[in-house]
């Protein structure tokens, strides 16, 4: 019942015991506060973990620009002038944009719906959103070639109107959309959970339309975490293999896009060629991973408080 | 503004939040809704405010129907629980999203909405505060430009959600007094949401408790703590001390033996008798009503009391009563309980 208890009055005055068992236990253990190893192991700790970072990511990321600069910068900057390596750039950032700016709609929409309303179908939803993460590349790709491909599924109507998706930019925009489907979802879906609802309420109890109130509050309680989505699904999307390489049919000059460029110029013994386009994808990680750090510490500022 | 709440049900996947609950709360009062937490007192706000809607039932404010209006049309100032301020806005801001989100006629001009928030943030206090972002303040500050903001829309209805629920003791004792204060000084109604009756009974004019869903009593303060309708109302506001007993004959029983008090007319069968502790005198235990064992004996600033274990038909019970400080009280010892004032309720009361 709601009657005060006197002992729940005198409680607080029984928790004195507590802190004294603390001080205790510190002293028992001597002078070293608890959760420190000796220094020997730190630094042995910390030089394992370094030496194995610059093994297997420090070094082939080196490798990547020491071999394209191996036969002198003119060489490189050819490497580059190259028309077909010119298509591969300008059809890689053609893709890119349109996947980022189609995942980056797909996502706010869907994260908006997941996170502020409860709706029959919600779990399944999620599901989905997944679905590209567990399923190879690869196996996206023959997908959208078993559905548009010259005998697949929709072969007869997409012929009837002379449109065509595979080897070609629709079906490589596509592959790379399925495969970028879940970055930006994935990252706005926890945090607005976190966020709930009561700002929007507020919005929408102060006068605010539907509309303004995405605008005002909902977007912009988000925008460093939609910021991070849009970094990472950029990064898949430019360096996409497996997929793009299925539905794309290496057409020179025309379907081919960075990743692909560089696989045909290193399977011709062209290593300078490749390295020298490779680096241009190595330099995209590289300010992906520091914009990423930057980001990171601004999505702070978004978690709730 | 007046309020009119008519038969509003409200159900969620099987669990009744609202049963058929009507309530009128007149132009200009200060209404509390008190109850523990799942009574339906949260949710009745929010269908009034209309961030919710009933099952059944009218809400109508001025007599004019509320529910075919949407929570922006109906001009109602609302405070949420945890404040719900917009976290990348200064507090500034804040105050004047309710200014610029309006469109058409009712824009208003940038110097007017600048005119407008100062005003507002002078009235709470927090002219000082402006510039700063909601992570930047203090409790009792964020409440602060809860209020302000729910204020800028100029509302009629200004609707409180556990407004001090999250403050410390201090800052919300001193924050009552002031929005009941704001209260004055406004055109509003006001509808608070508390499960803390001393909010309710200092603050309110008047007191709605609530209990699974119903409302169990409407009255004032005073009228709640001195005379509840229902054994819950007993309970839940102020300190009691219950003793099972049975009415035969429109007598008072406990188990075989009559107890010589009034059974006020309470239905026959299973009852309660209800008293405060402050109400029951200590007497000698073989003239008194009831009595008891003494388990221990407590004291704590200018209150001391004493647990008295109690022998009834289903086994004991342990009741809790007043000890004036003169009386010196043997733990161990048999000692009678005589209420000089008490209530008898019903089993189904």
């Amino acid at each position: 019942m709601s009657t005060i208890h006197p002992t729940a009055l005198v409680q607080p005055l029984a928790s004195d015991g507590p802190p004294t068992l603390a001080k205790q236990a510190r002293t028992q253990n001597g002078h070293r506060p608890a959760r420190t190893e000796p220094a020997a192991v730190r630094i042995a700790l910390t030089l394992i973990a370094l030496a194995f970072l610059g093994l297997f990511i420090g070094l082939p990321l080196l490798l990547v620009f020491v071999e394209a600069f191996k036969r002198g910068f003119a060489a490189y900057v050819a490497a580059l002038s190259d028309p077909d390596a010119l298509a591969a750039i300008r059809l890689t950032l053609l893709v890119a944009a349109i996947s980022v700016t189609a995942n980056v709609i797909f996502g706010l929409v869907a994260s908006w719906a997941i996170a502020k309303f409860e709706f029959a179908g919600k779990s399944l939803l999620i599901t989905l959103i997944d679905l590209p993460f567990s399923v190879s590349p690869v196996v996206a790709g023959l997908i959208y070639v078993l559905l548009f491909g010259s005998q697949g599924l929709l072969a007869a109507p997409l012929q009837a109107w002379d449109i065509k998706i595979i080897f070609a930019l629709p079906g490589i925009v596509l592959a790379t959309i399925f495969v970028t489907f879940p970055f930006v979802a994935r990252e706005l879906i926890p945090l607005m959970q976190d966020q709930g609802t009561a700002e929007e309420e507020a919005a929408i109890s102060l006068g605010a339309s539907g509309f303004s109130t995405f605008f005002r509050v909902t977007l912009p309680n988000v925008k460093w975490a939609l910021l991070y989505g849009v970094l990472l699904c950029n990064a898949r999307a430019m360096g996409e293999f497996g997929a793009v390489s299925v539905v794309s049919g290496h057409v020179r000059g025309l379907t081919n896009t960075m990743p692909l460029h560089i696989e045909i110029l290193y399977n011709e013994y062209q290593f300078g060629a490749s390295f020298a386009v490779a680096s241009l994808l190595a330099l995209l990680a590289l300010v992906t991973l520091i914009a990423k750090t930057i980001l990171e510490s601004r999505l702070a500022e978004e978690e709730p408080r | 503004m007046s309020i009119d709440v008519v038969n509003i049900t409200k159900t969620y996947k099987g669990f009744t939040a609202l049963d058929a609950v009507n309530l009128h709360i007149p132009t200009g009062e200060l209404v509390a809704l008190l109850g523990p937490s799942g009574s339906g007192k949260t949710t009745l706000l929010r269908i009034i405010a209309g961030l919710e809607w009933p099952d059944s039932g009218e809400v109508r404010f001025d007599g004019a129907d509320a529910l075919n209006r949407s929570v922006g049309e109906r001009n109602v100032g609302f405070v949420f629980q945890h404040y719900a301020l917009f976290r990348h806005m200064s507090v500034f801001e804040n105050v004047a999203f309710g200014l610029r989100v309006r469109k058409g006629a009712d824009k208003l001009p940038e110097a007017a909405i600048r005119a407008k928030v100062s005003e507002l943030l002078a009235l709470v206090q927090i002219d000082w505060l402006a510039d700063r972002y909601p992570a930047q303040l203090s409790g009792g500050q964020r409440q602060r430009v809860a209020l302000a903001r729910a204020l800028a829309i100029s509302p009629r209805i200004l609707l409180l959600d556990e407004p001090f629920g999250a403050l410390d003791a201090k800052v919300r004792k001193e924050l009552r007094r002031w929005l009941r204060q704001l209260h004055e000084e406004l055109p509003v109604t006001s509808v608070l949401v508390t499960h803390d009756q001393e909010e309710a009974l200092e603050l309110a004019d008047r007191v709605v408790v609530m209990g699974k869903g119903r409302i169990e009593q409407i009255g004032t303060p005073g009228e709640v703590y001195e005379t509840p309708a229902t054994a819950f109302v007993h309970d839940f506001i102020g300190e009691s001390l219950s003793l099972p007993a049975d009415v035969r004959g429109g007598r008072l029983f406990l188990g075989e033996r009559a107890i010589a008090l009034d059974s006020q007319g309470a239905s026959e069968g299973p009852a309660r008798l209800l008293a405060r502790p402050h109400e029951v005198d200590l007497a000698d235990p073989a003239q008194a009503p009831f009595f008891g064992k003494v388990l221990a004996v407590r004291t704590f600033g200018p209150i001391r009391r004493a647990d008295i274990q109690i022998v009834v038909p289903s086994g004991h019970v342990v009741v809790e009563a007043a000890v004036p400080f003169g009386e010196g009280l043997e733990i161990g010892s048999q000692v009678g309980l005589v209420p000089r004032r008490y209530r008898v309720f019903g089993a189904q009361a």
